[in-house]
């Protein structure tokens, strides 16, 4: 018999996913000897045996991993036979192997209950039988209760509860489903639940009373894996009204939560893509298309075609569901623009007087992660915000960062990234940095980062907006031959080369709400010719000011005004603004009169090249945004009244060259629009068409001058899924290799990321 | 307006224009009786298109800004120097009425200007009227007044409405239309200083007044330089309901908005409510408010709660208000 021995080195998502439980039942299966350790953030396997078993064992171990588990790099070396030691196969604790080797210090992220958990967790027999936090190595809370790397039980907030003779049992036996399953617990050792409303009760007696609550049309906070949830019946009108009152949301979709994908289908159109999302392990909240039969009160979608559902992803949510039988709203615990209450006190202070009653927990969370949203793009679910169940888990970075980075990101839709030789992990996603409790998360996160990778960064890579906070904050703590400054919309779709792997220069398509341009204007409709060290402005949109600055994107009608009294003379007359119809009463008299003059003026007017304010502007011609309560609101119902129909042509569109550039003069557009003779939902769509075509020829124009074929979709826009399913096909037709993000939010909550990327790969040319 | 090279053009305009309104300066340097005490020293510039606005003139808001100055450092003034740099072309009944102002204004502050200077510079190299004032004053007795001395536990006291100031005069100059509602606060505050300085001696800690840069950019300067925190709550800053109107609809944030007739104190918690009452009777300080509390940290960070009950971060005006929305 050929014996062979090898030593095989696995990182990627390898910790906290039942990896090694994994290796050691693959290992006795194939009958080899050996051992498998955590160190650091990998994985090292020593094992010996027949050849061809060893080959087999080799061809499997990566492709049979663990559902949660992400092999990212598997190299395996041949040793003599010998050195492997004798006895059987082993599961050994883990070490550090004293390198320091920072980059592998990988973070699991929290994982939805398994379905043999779920069974479990039903079973009258089984000791668990009902009990909210069981959990195994394929399933349950892991980012949110983790202190510090490596990931074992005494370093996340599980450590206060000792284990149980049983469960203990458990977490020793190589063979049992929860070894080394570190937040292992049982109704005898583990948390248990509170409830503090008009009584105050613990265990069973407190779920029963939120179940109550709720069933009663009550509003309860509930303590969820990443922080606390506010809770009703979705079909509960005034229920759902209140959840808007106590969160000051007016108008932005509510998430709601149904028990399975059966469920989902009753109130919407699932395609394969938006099943697979729903059912991952991560239950990201996922944007589909309601199929029409209400199911929920009106107020949950605030008129929009599309709804977000998820599936329950923790064992309480799955009580609560079995309990209640309906979809819940369930939406995160904080007012708008705060980041979600994750302490006990807190939510008591603040969210409990404002509810029936809140339930909760022992066992603490450390981090804080808001749930996922995804949409189905093109057929491919896309995140539009990257937190619970995928942030902190690494994402690689095309250019190794030669020393640590820290990239602070933009100031709405906040992440932060701290970049460690090839990979880079994204922070969970936060609100506006302006508000001091989001504030304070991010500096958290940026500590609670680089204390997990063990790293100090030196480096910092910021937007170029001055006035953005994370931008102060990189300029306060690192001097400037420490800092790297990243262009905005160069951030966006570097994201996106990054997410795919590209290493050649790439065309990037920004359009965008507003980010600060080189030139000292605002851009969001740009194409860059870029790779991650640079790049080279080819076209824009035109520029238009911004009446008011920032109170002109909370206010499409003014951006509408803006651009028929003032969008940059290309050489065609604008829209007679008298055509506007009754935008300016709408706007009010007193109020379109002083834009007006402001914009003769210039007083506060910031003129801006952006796609977004664009959209704004169409919006609110069509009479079907003025104002807004959330961002990019003008935009998502632009997107919702074009409706399915995907045969509209394009309004007429224009591109000249100015300095160099190609600009794309929505003027015949927007003359199109206000001398309208179709209803509003066709405009719309034909608008939609319009970018598509002039988005085509401004990027044939920049690939005929630079004979570059990858093309990078990135910045807020492309959360619309007509635009960029239209744009796909079309630049696809043309034979061009198109990419947008998935894994990375297109939005600003992917700017970090970029920023990253930009100064790993600026640092590695130095 | 000619041009001035020193000769007799120039001791016309003096002559003729300057000296009716303010004692005229015939000697190089002006002799000032001094008794006692710490002499404290401010110069300030004052450049405002336009030159009158309701409310105000580029003549009274030069005396008053360095009067202002000098009392922010808890003096009271003792006499004024004033430069003129004019442009040729400028009409000279200008120069009467600004001179007449400054000539006002001084006598309501109760000091001299007591010498001064003209130049005339030619078309194009300046805007019409720059003024430069320079006040000489004196520390009040009991007076400890510094932009360092704030501690966390002082009260934070603002003796006025905001927002008017900045507001008026950018109506004015854009023809925004709101100059009818709007007027100027520009006034001299050495009184109201004088009265809290006697009401809490040194425990009146930091003054300010907040002119460019508004409300926020004041706060923050006294938080980095104290190291200290500072939080207030957004709903007690009294904002009048025109400018409150007009900042909404110019995009602006009221606490960025220049003032030039109220004050910011950082007093200790003990003397706040004498210190309150100090201000309440006289006519500068009648709508005098606690608006929040000095804090330990983070040092520099200046936050308000908002109407809504959250905490936003209070920035320094950077520039130009370029939105941060993406
Ligand atoms: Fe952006
Ligand atoms: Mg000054
Ligand atoms: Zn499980
Ligand atoms: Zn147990």
């Amino acid at each position: 018999m050929n014996l062979r021995g090898v030593r095989v080195d696995v990182h990627g998502t390898v910790q906290g996913v039942g990896f090694r439980p994994y290796v050691y039942r693959l290992a006795n299966l194939h009958g080899l000897r050996g051992d498998v350790r955590n160190v650091d953030g990998r994985v090292l396997i020593r094992a010996a045996g027949p050849a061809e078993r060893i080959t087999s064992f080799l061809h499997r171990l990566a492709i049979d991993a663990p559902p949660a588990a992400h092999v990212a790099g598997l190299s395996a070396v041949d040793v003599p036979a010998e050195d492997v030691p004798d006895g059987g196969f082993h599961i050994r604790g883990s070490a550090t192997d004293g390198s320091g080797a920072a980059g592998s210090r990988e973070m699991p992220a929290d994982l939805a209950t398994c379905p043999a958990c779920l069974a479990e967790l039903f079973d009258p027999a089984d000791r668990r039988y009902r009990y909210p936090f069981i959990n195994c190595t394929d399933c349950g809370p892991r980012a949110t209760i983790v202190d510090d790397l490596p990931y074992d039980r005494e370093r996340t907030t599980m450590a206060r509860f000792g284990l149980c003779g049983d469960c203990a049992a458990e977490y020793r036996d190589p063979a049992d489903r929860r070894f080394h399953a570190e937040p292992v617990a049982c109704p005898r050792c583990g948390p248990q639940l509170w409830w503090r409303g008009p009584s105050t009760t613990a265990g069973g007696d407190a779920l029963a009373c939120a179940v109550a609550a709720i069933a009663h049309g009550g509003l309860v906070a509930v303590k969820g894996i990443g922080g606390y949830q506010l809770v009703c019946d979705a079909a509960d009108d005034a229920a759902v009204a209140r959840v808007r009152a106590v969160k000051h949301r007016p108008t932005k979709p509510l998430a709601v939560m149904v028990a399975d994908l059966t469920a989902a289908a009753t109130v919407a159109h699932v395609s394969p893509a938006g099943e697979a999302a729903l059912t991952s392990t991560a239950r990201p909240i996922v944007l589909l298309p309601r199929n029409g039969s209400g199911g929920f009160a009106d107020g949950v979608c605030a008129g929009l075609p599309e709804v977000g559902l998820f599936l329950p992803y923790s064992p309480l949510h799955h009580l609560l569901l079995h309990a209640l039988r309906r979809p819940l709203v369930v939406t995160s615990g904080n007012r708008s623009g705060e980041p979600i209450a994750v302490d006990d006190e807190v939510a008591l202070t603040t969210l409990g007087p404002l509810v029936d009653g809140v339930l909760g927990h022992d066992r603490p969370i450390r981090s804080r992660y808001d749930d996922s949203v995804a949409r189905v793009v093109a057929g491919r679910a896309v995140l539009i915000r990257r937190a619970r169940g995928y942030a902190p888990a690494p994402l690689p970075l095309p250019v190794a960062a030669p020393e640590p980075i820290l990239a602070v990101g933009a100031q709405l839709k906040h992440t932060t990234t701290v970049a460690v030789a090839r990979q880079a992990v994204i922070g969970p996603h936060t609100g506006d940095l302006a508000d001091e409790a989001t504030h304070d998360a991010f500096t958290d996160t940026v500590d609670r980062l680089c204390r997990w990778r063990a790293v100090i960064p030196r480096v910092v890579a910021h937007d170029l907006h001055p006035g953005y906070l994370s931008t102060r904050y990189g300029m306060d703590r690192f001097a400037a031959p420490h800092r790297i400054a990243v262009q905005h919309h160069h951030a966006h779709v570097a994201a996106v080369a990054a997410e795919h792997g590209l290493s050649a220069p790439f065309l990037g398509v920004a359009y965008d709400g507003l980010g600060l341009g080189d030139d000292g204007t605002l851009w969001g409709g740009e194409i860059l010719h870029a790779s991650y060290t640079g790049y080279r402005r080819l076209a824009r949109f035109a520029r238009a000011p911004l009446p008011g600055g920032a109170a002109a994107v909370r206010r499409p009608a003014r951006m509408a005004l803006a651009y028929l009294y003032a969008a940059e003379d290309l050489g065609v007359p604008r829209p007679d603004p008298a055509r506007a119809g009754d935008l300016p009463a709408r706007l009010g008299a007193r109020e379109a009169a002083i834009v007006r003059r402001m914009i003769d003026r210039g007083v506060n007017s910031p003129l801006a090249s952006s796609c977004g304010r664009l959209f704004d502007a169409v919006a609110a011609l069509l009479g079907l945004c003025d104002e807004t309560t959330y961002e990019g609101e003008a935009a998502v119902r632009l997107e919702a009244a074009a409706g399915a129909d995907s045969e509209v042509p394009a309004l007429p569109w224009r591109v000249v060259r100015r300095d160099g550039l190609a600009v794309y003069d929505p003027a015949p557009t927007l003359r199109a629009i206000v001398e309208r003779d179709r209803p509003a939902g066709w405009m719309a769509a034909a608008f939609h068409t319009t970018l598509a075509e002039v988005t085509c020829a401004l990027v044939a124009d920049a690939a005929e001058r630079t004979g570059v074929r990858a093309v990078c979709l990135g910045g807020g826009v492309f959360v619309n899924r007509r635009l960029t399913t239209d744009l796909r096909d079309r630049l696809g037709r043309m034979r061009f290799d198109v990419y947008t993000g998935e894994q990375v939010p297109v939005g600003d909550g992917g700017i970090s990321y970029g920023q990253a990327a930009i100064a790993a790969a600026t640092l590695a040319e130095e | 307006l000619g041009h001035g090279s020193g000769g007799q053009l120039m001791a016309e305009l003096l002559r003729d224009v300057i000296a009716p309104h303010l004692a005229a300066p015939i000697e190089d340097a002006a002799v000032v009786p001094f008794a006692g005490g710490e002499a404290v020293l401010s110069t300030d510039g004052f450049v405002v298109t336009p030159r009158f606005f309701p409310g105000g003139d580029i003549g009274s808001l030069a005396v008053y800004g360095t009067v202002n100055d000098l009392a922010m450092r808890g003096a009271e003034p003792v006499a004024l120097c004033l430069a003129y740099l004019l442009e040729e072309g400028l009409d000279v009944a200008e120069l009467h009425a600004v001179t007449a102002s400054v000539a006002a204004a001084a006598r309501t502050v109760g000091v001299p200007v007591v010498t001064g200077d003209t130049k005339v510079v030619g078309r194009g190299a300046a805007d019409g009227i720059y003024l430069t004032t320079t006040g000489l004053g004196r520390r009040l007795p009991g007076a400890d007044v510094s932009a360092v001395r704030g501690a966390p536990g002082d009260v934070v006291l603002l003796s006025g409405p905001i927002g008017s100031h900045g507001s008026a005069i950018l109506s004015v100059r854009e023809g925004l239309g709101f100059e009818a509602d709007i007027t100027s606060d520009s006034q001299p505050l050495h009184g109201l200083v004088a009265a809290m300085i006697a009401a809490g001696g040194p425990d009146v800690h930091a003054l300010r007044d907040p002119t460019r840069g508004g409300l926020a950019s004041a706060l923050n300067e006294l938080a980095a330089a104290s190291g200290v925190g500072i939080d207030i709550e957004e709903a007690a800053v009294p904002v009048p309901p025109a400018v409150a109107a007009a900042c909404e609809l110019l995009g602006l944030d009221v606490l960025h908005v220049a003032n030039e007739g109220c004050l910011v104190a950082l007093v200790a918690a003990g003397a706040a409510d004498r210190v309150l009452a100090a201000m309440r009777s006289r006519p500068e300080g009648a709508r005098a408010r606690v608006i929040g509390d000095v804090v330990a940290g983070p040092v520099g960070r200046v936050t308000a709660r908002t109407l809504v009950g959250s905490r936003r971060i209070v920035d320094m005006l950077v520039g130009e208000q370029l939105p941060r929305i993406c």
